[in-house]
């Protein structure tokens, strides 16, 4: 079996667990191109249906062709969308963009604190969320079943033994449980298999006339694209061979301190 | 750092007793390969200077903000590099007896492993801990690094001492390590090149002897075993989810589901947007449709009827144990094999090891727990049959975890032991011995049962099938678990109804005692299982009202008297029509059909085993309903 089929299997089978052990269950997309893949096996695992709610936490920052995107998806595909936005802190307008919260203080209310009140709301307590090992150094210690305490807080120093393929399918009442089948996934594994199987994927990846396409997608004011002339997937994946610096560094929020990243994923961010 | 392509890749995990230079060996293997990102380097010197901290190695790895300030790894991580071979996952498990856990978690996903020893420090503690886990975990690749050797300036006696004694604690553990190199991962002597200070060694380097590692291969030529993981009810079809373990499986495979026994034959693979292909190999997550509907749960492990798993309630196995809460005598888990859970207990400890020194540890309350970081060989006892294989046949089906609560608390490999192999209509009694119980109120026993006592009634002609449906129906339900017993007609007239004849008074006097023993035997959480021919509709219906309201189920076993004259299996048949017997139900005296049984089962057209099949769908689907299905 190929490197990429081992991967798939393998996602299909956590999955598959979720679904199994966790009643109320909910996937969370982005419309970036890691949760369209993880969109993608959810199909493989339920034989082309996908038998959980999606969840889009909306910022009102999102670049505009994301939703477009997203609601056409949601209609060819038949998917069941659940949007969350933090309402009260909108409103407030104390956001990065207006100029009232550093970039990590706005993904902490409108990303990680928009997330909690979706799950409270419906009572979520699986989600699947399709971070990656690779991505960065804290998500590189991850589980694939990882708990959230009542909190959404992450207990990274105590963290569950997950071995044989046996997850932490148990927990008490009020906590949740992350579940990331992508996360042995590389970033050049995810365009390897968008390009196996024919997948589509949000044109914002590829690059336009100015020669700047996007490699990792969220809110507009702190993603910036990176200059490129690959336009198609195949462009990409032979871009990303020769490539030597990381996927977010177009991701201003990452670089704010030190610490700034296991900060805000110690308390639930995804 | 650049990214390789999918085509090979091995995991590997480093470990060894913590500050033995794990981390700081992982930094530089990838500084010297090149595979750090543009400007980490830079920015975890800047960084270091920044905290007024030396430049350390080892911050790569340690990405928490408590691992960078304590200098120690609290958490596996992986990282992604490659040789001009393959490419790479290096796990980086934490070296710290704390977090033990850690580092199982970082090893079991692992194919090869680096166990790294400090020439300054020499064995320590945790070496042989490890040294130990990796070959519970199955890690039969290993190689020593014995690192640090600047500290002891490059001297070569001192690299041979470090490998004579580990080399000999590994062999009392049955494993060789592929080889013993000598480092100084601090200045990257011998990491990507031969060390200029160790002149004498003249063997491989890091990187030479990480690609003699082989990747594994997927156990396809082992026997099939398909664990089910789901059942789903798709576009009007049931499929069963699950991923081969071992084996290959194909489209008209006969199965057998253990360990319930059934069988039944593969009809299709499903798959999506993929290509359709008849069979499917180890590591393949697939769906599968049967041809015979069966009831089939989350747990089952099909396999072929040649070589079926062990099916059995009693498992010898070799435990480590990870949670601070010990591992109790006389406490009920929750063990997870494969896709299957069950309440389970320890029924004896046999020894208790130290895992870094080998030795038995006796104490006071021996037998009693196995603690935190400790390793047992112990017998597990389950309340129903498990189906498991010896970790050294199949691994996938021969390993477990205990629940404690909601924690995953330990792991344990299952040991060879006299275990008996199932033949076709083995029983195995002897291993099938439940716990004794204290006090028992009704719903205690329906909940320890998982089922609730009933009266299955099969009533029709002489040789419809009652009797031998009865039986089957018993095995069948006995290896579900459930506690089964059939009352015959032939054999209770030996004992409790010997004083009766076959006058229509007699008949109704037999039913009725049979009736009472049946309603005893419900209420002590039987499934009773009655096989008479009783003709009369009212001797039923008295039956049917002493028992309570929905415990009796009273099956039809429904043939043409031509089908069951033709079968005659006792000879009684010729016997009527030759009348040496008198009032013979369907020949000399009547035989009044059930007007609306619970089931009915039309034997001229169907199987015993579709018979039984039917029996007990209705009989789960009832425990279901009524929610006492543990």
């Amino acid at each position: 079996m190929d490197y990429l089929s081992k991967l798939e299997n393998q996602s299909i089978y956590i999955m598959r667990e979720a679904f199994n052990k966790f009643e109320n269950l909910a996937m969370l997309w982005s419309i970036g191109k890691d949760s369209t893949v993880l969109l993608w096996l959810a199909r493989k695992a339920f034989l082309g249906h996908v038998p959980f709610p999606l969840v889009h936490v909306d910022t009102s920052y999102k670049i505009a062709s994301m939703i477009e995107y997203r609601d056409r998806l949601v209609a060819e595909w038949g998917l069941d969308l659940v949007v969350g936005k933090n309402e009260p802190v909108l409103k407030s307008k104390v956001t990065f963009p207006e100029g009232k919260a550093t970039r990590v203080e706005c993904c902490g209310t409108l990303k990680k604190d928009g997330l909690k009140q979706v799950l409270d709301e419906h009572k979520f307590t699986g989600v699947i969320v399709g971070v990656r090992r690779d991505e960065e150094p804290t998500r590189a210690k991850e589980r694939y079943f990882s708990p959230r305490d009542k909190n959404m807080e992450w207990n990274v120093v105590d963290q569950p033994p997950e071995l044989w393929d046996q997850f932490k399918t148990d927990f008490e009442p009020g906590t949740h449980i992350r579940i990331h089948p992508l996360l042995h996934w590389t970033e050049l594994n995810i365009w390897e298999y968008i390009e196996r199987e024919n997948m589509p994927v949000i044109p914002l990846y590829f690059a336009n006339e100015k020669g700047e396409r996007y490699r990792s997608l969220g809110c507009a004011p702190c993603t910036f694209p990176i200059k490129s002339s690959a336009r198609n997937v195949s462009e990409i994946i032979a871009e990303l061979r020769n490539s030597n610096t990381s996927e977010r560094s177009g991701r201003a929020q990452d670089k704010e301190s030190e610490d700034a990243f296991e900060k805000l994923r110690r308390d639930g961010y995804m | 750092m650049t990214q390789s392509s999918s085509t090979e890749q091995l995991k590997i995990v480093i470990v060894g007793h913590v500050d033995h230079g794990k981390s700081t060996f992982v930094g530089r293997l990838f500084y010297d390969t090149g595979s750090l990102p543009d400007g980490k380097y830079e920015q975890l010197k800047t960084v270091a200077e920044r905290r007024g901290v030396p430049f350390e190695w080892a911050n790569l790895m340690d990405a928490l903000q408590s691992e960078r300030d304590q200098n120690i790894t609290i958490d596996t991580a992986q990282i992604w590099f490659r040789t001009p071979k393959r490419q790479y996952v290096i796990i980086d498990a934490p070296g710290h007896k704390e977090f033990l856990k850690n580092m199982v978690t970082g090893a079991a996903s692992a194919e090869a492993a680096l166990l790294l020893i400090d020439a300054n420090e020499g064995v320590q503690e945790q070496s042989r801990r490890h040294g130990y886990l990796l070959n519970m975990l199955g890690i039969r690749q290993i190689a020593v690094l014995v690192n640090k050797m600047d500290l002891q300036g490059y001297s070569e006696e001192r690299f041979n001492a470090i490998e004579t004694e580990y080399r000999e604690f590994l062999k009392g553990l049955g494993i060789e390590a592929k080889c013993f190199l000598p480092l100084a991962a601090k200045s990257g002597d011998n990491i990507a090149t031969p060390s200029a200070n160790m002149p004498w060694w003249k063997g491989k380097t890091i990187l030479q002897a990480l690609d003699d590692f082989q990747v594994s291969d997927q156990p396809d030529h082992q026997p099939l075993r398909f664990p089910i993981q789901d059942v789903y009810r798709f576009d009007d079809r049931r499929i069963l989810a699950g991923r081969v373990e071992s084996g290959t499986l194909r489209v008209g495979d006969r199965l057998l589901f253990s360990p319930s026994n059934k069988v039944s034959t593969v009809k299709s693979i499903e798959r999506w947007s993929a290509p359709t292909r008849d069979e499917a190999t180890a590591g393949e997550s697939i769906g599968v449709t049967l041809t015979e509907q069966i009831f089939v749960e989350r747990g089952a492990i099909a396999a072929l009827e040649t070589s079926p798993p062990y099916a059995l309630t009693r498992i010898k196995a070799r435990l480590f144990w990870l949670s601070r809460s010990p591992f109790a005598k006389g406490k009920r888990y929750k063990i997870k094999l494969a896709t299957q859970e069950m309440e389970c207990e320890i029924e004896s400890i046999d020894r208790l090891i130290d895992s870094s020194s080998l030795a038995t540890i006796t104490r006071e309350d021996q037998g009693a727990y196995v603690g935190r970081n400790e390793v047992a060989e112990l017998v597990l006892r389950t309340k129903r049959p498990v189906a498991f294989d010896l970790q050294s046949e199949i691994v996938a089906t021969g390993r477990f975890v205990i629940v404690d609560g909601f924690e995953v608390s330990g792991g344990g490999i299952i040991a060879p032991d006299n275990y008996p192999r199932r033949t076709a209509d083995s029983l195995q009694k002897s291993d099938n011995i439940y716990w004794s119980q204290g006090k028992v109120t009704p719903t205690q026993r329906n909940l320890r049962n998982g089922h609730l006592g009933r009266v299955v009634w099969l009533t029709g002609l002489s040789g419809s099938g009652k009797s031998t449906i009865a039986t089957d129906l018993e095995r069948e339900l006995f290896n579900l678990g459930k506690h089964a017993y059939v009352l015959d007609g032939d054999n209770v007239r030996h004992g409790l109804c010997r004083d009766l004849g076959f006058s229509p008074q007699d008949r109704q006097e037999n039913i009725r005692r049979v009736g009472e023993v049946a309603k005893l035997l419900a209420d002590a959480g039987f499934i009773a299982i009655t096989a008479f021919i009783s003709p009369y509709r009212a001797d039923r219906d008295l039956v049917r009202s002493i028992v309570p309201a929905g415990q009796f189920i009273e099956v039809f076993v429904s043939a043409p008297i031509e089908v069951c004259e033709q079968r005659d299996p006792k000879g009684l048949y010729a016997k009527a029509r030759a009348n040496e017997i008198k009032e013979f139900t369907g020949i000399s005296a009547p035989y009044e059909a059930p007007v609306q049984p619970e089931i009915t089962l039309t034997t001229d057209s169907m199987s015993v085993q579709e018979s039984v099949a039917k029996v007990i769908e209705y009989l789960q689907l009832q425990d279901a309903e009524l929610t006492v299905t543990i």
